[in-house]
């Protein structure tokens, strides 16, 4: 499926949406699905460092654990409390109510690391056969 | 993460054409979910799931003296098995520990050992090998011929009736008969793995795809969903019954599995025997505890458990149970004073320690 061109997406099926100085982090559509049904996110704390290509979290499914790399560094300013109540909005909206941290990113330029839309959209096709 | 080396069954073909998430498991490429693990379980719990269990092993005895020499390897009874009846049982290595669990069931004609996948090659090596077969017995390993249906659920029966002549009413449970489903020669069984009512059916490879298009045919009628290898990992954990390589290995005793009720130690000597009955006798030893999380954190095989400051063991199944409205589920192999139910005991996740406390098995327990 063809993804959001909003954002810029890592090969471990992270995406960030920068909004000038804030960003706001999640996992993507074909990261869902191939976890399965999601029974557990785990996030940072508010105020907590991030670190491009660092973990940040967890995400749990029945039968797996998965952890959430930071697709860019930057200071934790909210986390998605709903998700850690509900995780299954993770499987139902990855791309909206499904977010998992927002950010002040500190060096805008890491995105230049980042795959954009076509380029992920690559990586899938490639996993999936 | 598919390897050419990896086995098919014969219903490969129908998995993928249904989306199946494939996954290597015991050799074979096997269906892990079709769609999900919760609804597939749930379809178990309240209708029905259907799997395909065609990588276990089937092993085929003939001879004289298939249950007298059966019973000089396993650990519960073969001998005193009536025809038509099945029964679950351990296979030992001298010092006790398990070499695989399995289902042996004694039919008409023959006696029909259902060994793990992952111990398909051990086991056969083993009965032909190791294990002082007598002469006048053959063993025929018909895994490759054959495919294993399971329908588990409380509706399987419903499902099934209409198909075959047989009055599956008068199949008791861990009971099989000869028969026919459709048209399919097929040992019908009252077995399974899940803690539900339900039948497996052994029947031919080539007879496979056609039977399980027909039942997903007949399905809608009472809620059959194609289940996969996740959700009966589940099921099998919801209803305490030990996974090989997880509750159960060569270095774990049934003994320590908490399966005392399967070792029959007043049976003459059998392949480990001494061991157990030492075992027993000194007490004290490690054994599988259930677990229920305090918190919501999923355990999983592997994280380290702890009493207070003191290293108690390590998880080796992990879930959360829908059957238990979600809460995690675990068992963990703990030292012996750590495994009285109530006990709290706590599990390292990522370095931070989860409370939880000791249940005893099952966590779920269908109501008859």
């Amino acid at each position: 499926m063809a993804q959001p061109t909003d954002r810029f997406y890592t090969k471990e099926h992270e995406w960030v949406k920068i909004d000038g100085a804030r960003a706001l982090i999640g996992i993507t559509e074909h990261a869902q699905n191939a976890l399965g049904d999601i029974v557990y996110v785990e996030l940072p704390k508010i105020g907590a460092s991030l670190e491009q290509g660092k973990p940040i979290g967890v995400v749990e499914s029945v039968k797996a654990v998965s952890d959430i790399f930071a697709p860019i560094s930057g200071t934790v300013t909210e986390v998605n409390s709903s998700v850690v109540d509900d995780p299954a909005k993770v499987n139902g909206d990855p791309f909206g109510d499904g977010w998992l941290v927002k950010i002040d990113v500190a060096d805008a330029g890491q995105s230049k690391q980042l795959l954009d839309a076509a380029a992920y959209d690559v990586v899938v096709q490639a996993e999936s056969h | 993460m598919t390897n050419a080396t990896e086995e098919r069954t014969a219903l490969y073909g129908t998995h993928v054409r249904l989306g199946a998430k494939m996954s290597p498991f015991g050799g074979f490429l096997m269906p892990i979910q079709y769609s999900g693990i919760i609804d597939e379980h749930r379809a178990v719990r309240t209708a029905v799931g259907m799997f395909d269990l065609s990588h276990m092993g089937q092993f085929v005895l003939t001879g004289e003296g298939v249950p007298e020499w059966l019973d000089t390897l396993t650990v519960n009874e073969v001998a005193t098995m009536r025809p038509g009846q099945a029964r679950y049982n351990v296979f030992t290595n001298d010092s006790g520990g398990a070499l695989d669990d399995t289902i042996i069931y004694r039919l008409p004609s023959h006696w029909l050992v259902v060994v793990n996948a992952s111990n398909s090659a051990k086991m056969w090596a083993w009965l032909n090998g190791g294990a002082g077969k007598p002469n006048g017995i053959s063993i025929d390993d018909r895994t490759a011929r054959s495919a294993l249906i399971a329908l588990q659920g409380p509706r399987s029966i419903e499902l099934l009736q209409p198909l075959t002549s047989v009055d599956l009413k008068s199949i008791k449970y861990y009971h099989a008969v000869d028969g026919v489903v459709d048209g399919v020669k097929a040992e019908i069984a009252r077995t399974g793995y899940t803690g539900e009512d339900g039948f497996e059916l052994f029947i031919a490879a080539s007879d496979a795809e056609r039977l399980w298009d027909k039942l997903t045919a007949e399905g809608p009628r009472v809620g059959l969903r194609p289940a996969g290898l996740g959700a009966r990992d589940v099921l099998r954990l919801e209803a305490g019954m030990p996974l090989y390589g997880h509750e159960l290995d060569e270095t774990i005793t049934p003994l320590q599995a908490g399966l005392d009720w399967a070792v029959k130690l007043d049976k003459p000597g059998f392949v480990g025997k001494q061991a157990l009955v030492d075992q027993r006798s000194r007490g004290g030893y490690d054994r599988i505890a259930g677990l229920i999380m305090d918190g919501r954190a999923p355990a999983r095989a592997g994280y380290q458990v702890f009493v207070g400051d003191i290293a108690a063991g390590e998880i080796r199944s992990g879930s959360p149970a829908p059957a238990l409205g979600g809460k995690n589920i675990a068992t963990a192999l703990v030292s012996s004073d750590a495994a009285a139910p109530g006990t709290e005991i706590e599990v390292e996740i990522r370095g931070q320690r989860h409370p939880a406390h000791v249940v005893t098995l099952p966590f779920y327990k269908r109501s008859r």
